[in-house]
């Protein structure tokens, strides 16, 4: 029962959002974000020893149920979404934003969509709240969005829009083939799509994968998301960096890996290879950026793309790293668009090259950037370091040249992820300080979105058990 | 006492949070306090923990374990600190040279109105470098590692206004960065092959004879960690920043290449010792880079002109020995060359910033001349500084330096011939260093020369403290024709086990006292005379090379930076934009395309779609006729 709460809560307040004018909508939507996080805090205290089910009759004639369940892997992540839309909405408390009752509706909308996609487990179930959780931010991004923001949304939602429908296409046939009447359980489709023939399951493999790649998204389906980040309004781009794209790799994990095993098997060294060269190449690419928020973006494909090629090498370690890691990236990109996004107010602009002088102008804000800029490049006592180093070690299979090259292309992105992140560093906080729209340091709700942050940060990187021992068994679970 | 090591780190880690958290509202005078007193705390405990170890009742090392670092499935990584002879003396070094810092700094950066956060950095690098020594296995020596990298990182950058500062901030953290890549393969070959990251259990195994791993899989090892220890240590081919790191305060300079960060690479071997000895094609790989990094950096100092650049490059040179050592299975060594030198490269930079403050800022040395009349402690204990790092009897640096020359000649000749020239030239550009600094007439301004004065006490008592050990330090390893018994080697004796140590016969070990003696005298001597009149033409040819460092830098530029940059920018611009996007675009513009002309067939002629109709009833009846049997 508890578990319908973190779907109804943001569903229900965000429905009641649309109709308020002005202010009010903010302090509803505070409130409600923070009473979705209590909840998800005790589902992830409460989901062991046996994870938390809910299940209703909804469409029976189709074979589907509306069934939730919560282990460890699924609430690490309603916990993340729970947090990540809080922290949203106490950042975004002083900002002006136009008609704030829609704007904040749709927000939690998208919040209820993410929970109930993290939390489904039957097939149309989770889809729906797949689509679900995209058509907010569609709107988000076209009506409050940058000056491009028409055909960058469009090509975002039809993008994304006819991956769904490869994945919808394949959903349906794996419920024809599950014994008995037509079923869209977990449990089902899992027995269906492992017990049908290599090649068949090598064919479905892509159509799955694609909707979850352009999510990610993997190299070379990527090429929507710089734009859609760099176009959207700084609360939209948090919800889909640091949780949309969550969803395709939660997918992968729940709905690929142990559906499809043989097809996984089959294709696993030509994804590893792809979602390789795409840490390369994205951080390459990343290099170059002068607008922070593509800088960003690139630096995300980078890290998801390495999270992608460990799902792909089926070793506990490195599923259990994915696991920290999906919690930690999501943390700490947060913390980066809050930054941009005060960077942006004070300023008027993230061109690096039109910035300088933050560390003198806005020493607090300066300290910030730097300490979530080192969770980004994996510092060590940063919870950016425990995940990567148990995804290192996934991704290191055996020391055959093969897997070491492997290895060293995707440490390359080590070292480049220094250089660029640094450069950014340099450009905006260092060197004399550019004139300021609003000279102002940090303000109260941002002093606290952000302070929650970093204590994150510095927490789970000192101390990452708790992180660990939530995932743990679930990880061992989806390797073998 | 063992049990209470966490206290080590613990101090330096309070004192960079409370300076660290309160930097804004913190006075001056107290930070400075806060952060000195911290140090000094770590240090009396390290003190007590030395004398545990050092004592007959100590047995074997002391691990503590403090909490669950990375637990999964079968990778169990404690948060664990391991106490033996090794550790325990870095730490005496780390806190002892990094305490008179401290105290030298609180005179040094008092005008400094970002003195709270200073302070604040500079026990963060205390702390993580106490990390890297305690770790009780290589995930712990790396988070130090990393974080010793950080706060260089902070310190090199810390007049942030200044863009060059910021560059070489910048370059040091991605130069140690592609070293750390080293390091954490080889962190990962170990996990794989050993299960395990802990000293004792791997080093266990190694000596295991039931364990069965092939000898390439030692070779790899051991070669990923000594790349880490190139980028970290300052050796080819990723020494470069280390010359540039002078871009942050001077007492900065004297932690990082004396009490922290460079020493960490020579630790990180001489503690893994074990494999070491497992892999004499590696050990050969570290004593040539060693020799050739000892060589080039001291061609380059001898035509240098700024005051910390010979310095920095003296280290470079030194560390190179330190190597040169290690790459003969002479850990031991090694490690006595880290701590004689420790002493003697803390008094010269200490030395040097006195020198800096007096000139108001002016740090080349053709400007001038004649200061040891003005600054007589800084000129003595300057003077000692140089004829330690020169070898000059007596001193410290030439029991340690002669030291590595001895195994080096059990070893080589050829490299034992190589190192004389090394040590001929330090000989010769720390003297013309000292000659062109302290001696003959100013050469600067007039306000300049107004301004001369000897620095505070708490400049000169840490650098006159420094200048006691660098004469004595070199006692705790007296060579084997001296003394029967060298104190350092079986105080590390439990931990380190030396490769093949040569004993020579004692009349040869003269031998080859007297002739690195009489070197260094000659060299120091054809420094005074060519240094009597000062001639700064402009230099021609080699010489004019070796100023500007074999032009290294730029063909690491032009080699690798700027073809890194230009492939970006073709990523960028042409493969991503127009490439891939360009082929969704495309895909995106077709089904348009497609959807204009289809949009035709929509006539609203009920006969056109009558004709349509019966058309395709012709194809399907067709089609099953032909393939459906």
């Amino acid at each position: 029962m508890i578990l319908i709460l973190l779907i109804l809560i943001p569903l229900l307040t965000g429905v009641l959002s649309f109709s308020i004018k002005g202010e009010g909508a903010k302090m509803l939507a505070l409130i409600s974000s923070v009473v979705t996080m209590i909840v998800s805090a005790y589902v992830s205290g409460a989901n062991s020893p046996e994870p938390i089910t809910y299940s209703h009759e909804w469409i029976p004639m189709l074979g589907t149920q509306f069934s939730l369940l919560a282990d460890g892997m699924s609430s690490m992540l309603c916990l993340l979404t729970g947090i990540v839309t809080m922290v949203v909405m106490i950042t975004n408390f002083n900002k002006e934003v136009e008609n704030p009752g829609s704007f904040h509706g749709f927000l939690l909308l998208a919040q209820a969509g993410l929970m109930g996609v993290f939390l489904a487990s039957d097939a149309l179930l989770f889809y729906f709240f797949w689509e679900l959780a995209l058509i907010p931010v569609y709107f988000l991004c076209s009506r409050w969005g940058g000056e491009k923001r028409i055909p960058v949304t469009f090509k975002f939602f039809v993008y994304t829009f006819v991956g769904s429908l490869m994945l919808l296409a394949a959903l349906i046939y794996l419920s024809l083939q599950t014994q008995g009447i037509n079923s869209y359980a977990w449990a089902d489709i899992v027995r269906a799509g492992s017990s049908l023939p290599p090649a068949q399951q090598q064919g479905l493999f892509w159509l799955v994968f694609i909707a979850f790649a352009i999510k990610m998204p993997i190299f070379p389906f990527h090429t929507w998301q710089p734009d859609t980040y760099e176009q959207s309004p700084t609360p939209v781009t948090i919800i889909l960096s640091a949780l949309m794209v969550k969803m395709g790799l939660y997918a992968v994990l729940r709905w690929l890996l142990p559906v499809l095993p043989s097809g996984v098997e089959y294709w696993s060294d030509t994804v590893i290879l792809l979602s390789v060269i795409g840490i390369v190449y994205t951080s390459l690419i990343a290099i170059k950026q002068t607008d922070i928020k593509r800088l960003i973006a690139y630096s995300s494909i980078a890290h998801m793309g390495l999270m992608c090629a460990v799902a792909f090498t089926n070793t506990n370690i490195g599923m259990h790293g994915i696991m920290v890691q999906m919690f930690n990236h999501g943390i700490n990109i947060t913390g980066m668009w809050l930054i941009v996004s005060m960077i942006e107010n004070r300023w008027g602009t993230r061109d690096m090259t039109k910035l300088g002088g933050i560390a003198t102008a806005a020493p607090a804000m300066a300290i910030m950037l730097v300490i979530i800029s080192l969770a980004n490049i994996a510092l060590p006592l940063t919870n950016g370091f425990v995940g990567e180093f148990m995804l290192f070690n996934g991704l290191f299979r055996g020391d055959s040249a093969q897997h070491i090259m492997t290895m060293v292309v995707a440490g390359l992105g080590i070292i480049l992820g220094a250089v660029y992140t640094l450069n950014m560093i340099q450009k905006t906080a260092y060197g004399e300080v550019v004139e300021m729209k609003i000279t102002k340091d940090l303000t109260i709700n941002e002093y606290a979105g952000l302070a929650i942050i970093i204590s994150l940060i510095i927490f789970l990187g000192v101390y990452p058990k708790p992180l660990l021992d939530l995932t743990s068994e679930i990880a061992g679970m989806i390797v073998h | 006492m063992a049990n209470l090591v966490y206290l080590v780190p613990l101090f330096p880690l309070i004192g960079f949070l409370i300076n660290g958290l309160f930097w804004k509202r913190m006075p001056k005078a107290l930070g400075g306090i806060i952060g000195t007193v911290a140090i000094l705390a770590s240090f009396i405990v390290s003190l007590g923990i030395f004398f545990e170890v050092k004592s007959e009742a100590f047995h074997g090392p002391v691990i503590v374990t403090l909490f669950d670092f990375i637990n999964s499935g079968t990778l169990q990584v404690p948060f664990a600190f391991q106490v033996d002879a090794l550790s325990s003396l870095f730490l005496l070094i780390i806190t002892g040279v990094g305490f008179l810092i401290h105290v030298y700094s609180t005179s040094y950066m008092s005008h400094d109105e970002g003195m709270v956060k200073y302070f604040a950095y500079l026990n963060l690098f205390v702390f993580s470098m106490l990390l890297l020594v305690l770790g009780a296995n290589y995930l712990i020596m790396f988070i130090g590692w990393e974080g010793v990298g950080l706060c260089s990182y902070l310190l090199i950058g810390f007049w942030f206004k200044n863009r060059e500062f910021t560059n070489a901030a910048k370059k040091a953290f991605v130069m140690n960065r592609i070293g750390d890549l080293g390091f954490l393969v080889g962190m990962l070959l170990v996990l794989f092959n050993f299960g395990t990251l802990s000293y004792m259990d791997f080093f266990g195994k190694i000596n295991d004879a039931s364990t069965v791993v092939p000898s390439s899989i030692y070779n790899w090892i051991a070669l990923c960690f000594f790349i880490g220890a190139t980028g970290k240590s300052a050796q080819l081919p990723l020494y470069t920043w280390l010359p540039d790191a002078m871009a942050g305060p001077t007492p900065v300079s004297a932690l990082i290449h004396a009490a922290t960060m460079v020493t960490a690479g020579i630790y990180m071997i001489a503690r893994s010792g074990a494999l070491y000895n497992l892999t004499p094609e590696v050990l050969h790989v570290i004593g040539i880079v060693g020799l050739a990094t000892a060589t080039l950096a001291a061609t380059i100092a001898i035509f240098q002109y700024d005051i910390k650049k010979v310095l920095a490059y003296s280290t470079v040179s030194q560390l190179g020995f330190m190597f040169l050592a290690l790459g003969v299975g002479a850990y031991t060594t090694a490690v006595f060359h880290v701590m004689t030198h420790a002493f003697f490269k803390a008094l010269l930079f200490l030395g040097s910033g006195s020198v800096i403050h007096a000139m108001g800022g002016e740090q080349d040395i053709r400007k001038m001349g004649g200061l040891g009349k003005h600054m007589r402690v800084t000129q003595a204990t300057f003077l000692i500084g140089c004829l330690a790092i020169s070898g000059i009897p007596g001193l410290s640096g030439f029991f340690s330096k002669d030291e590595i020359l001895a195994s080096v000649f059990g070893h080589s000749t050829i490299m034992y011939a190589l190192g004389i020239v090394a040590a001929m030239m330090t000989a010769f550009y720390m003297f013309r260093l000292y000659f062109l600094t302290f001696n003959g007439s100013f050469r600067g301004t007039e306000e300049q020369k107004s301004h001369l004065h000897e620095s505070p006490a708490a400049v000169t008592i840490p650098l006159i403290v420094l200048a006691i050990l660098s004469i004595v330090g070199g006692y705790v390893g007296l060579p084997a024709v001296m003394s029967e018994h060298n104190v350092l080697a079986s105080y590390l004796s439990p931990v380190i086990t030396n490769l093949g140590e040569h004993h020579l016969d004692h009349s040869t070990e003269w031998m080859l006292m007297g002739l690195s003696v009489a070197a260094a005298v000659i060299m120091i001597i054809f420094a005074w005379s060519l240094n009597r009149k000062p001639n700064f033409a402009e230099n021609k040819g080699l010489a004019k090379v070796l100023e500007n460092k074999w032009y290294v830098d730029e063909i690491y530029d032009a080699l690798i930076v700027k073809p890194i940059d230009a492939l970006s920018g073709v990523l960028d611009k042409f493969v991503d934009r127009r490439g891939i996007d360009g082929i969704v675009n495309g895909v995106g513009k077709t089904v348009r395309w497609g959807g204009d002309r289809l949009r035709l067939l929509q006539t609203g002629q009920v006969g056109f779609y009558i004709f349509i109709m019966v058309l395709g009833i012709v194809v399907l009846f067709t089609i099953s006729f032909f393939w459906v049997k």
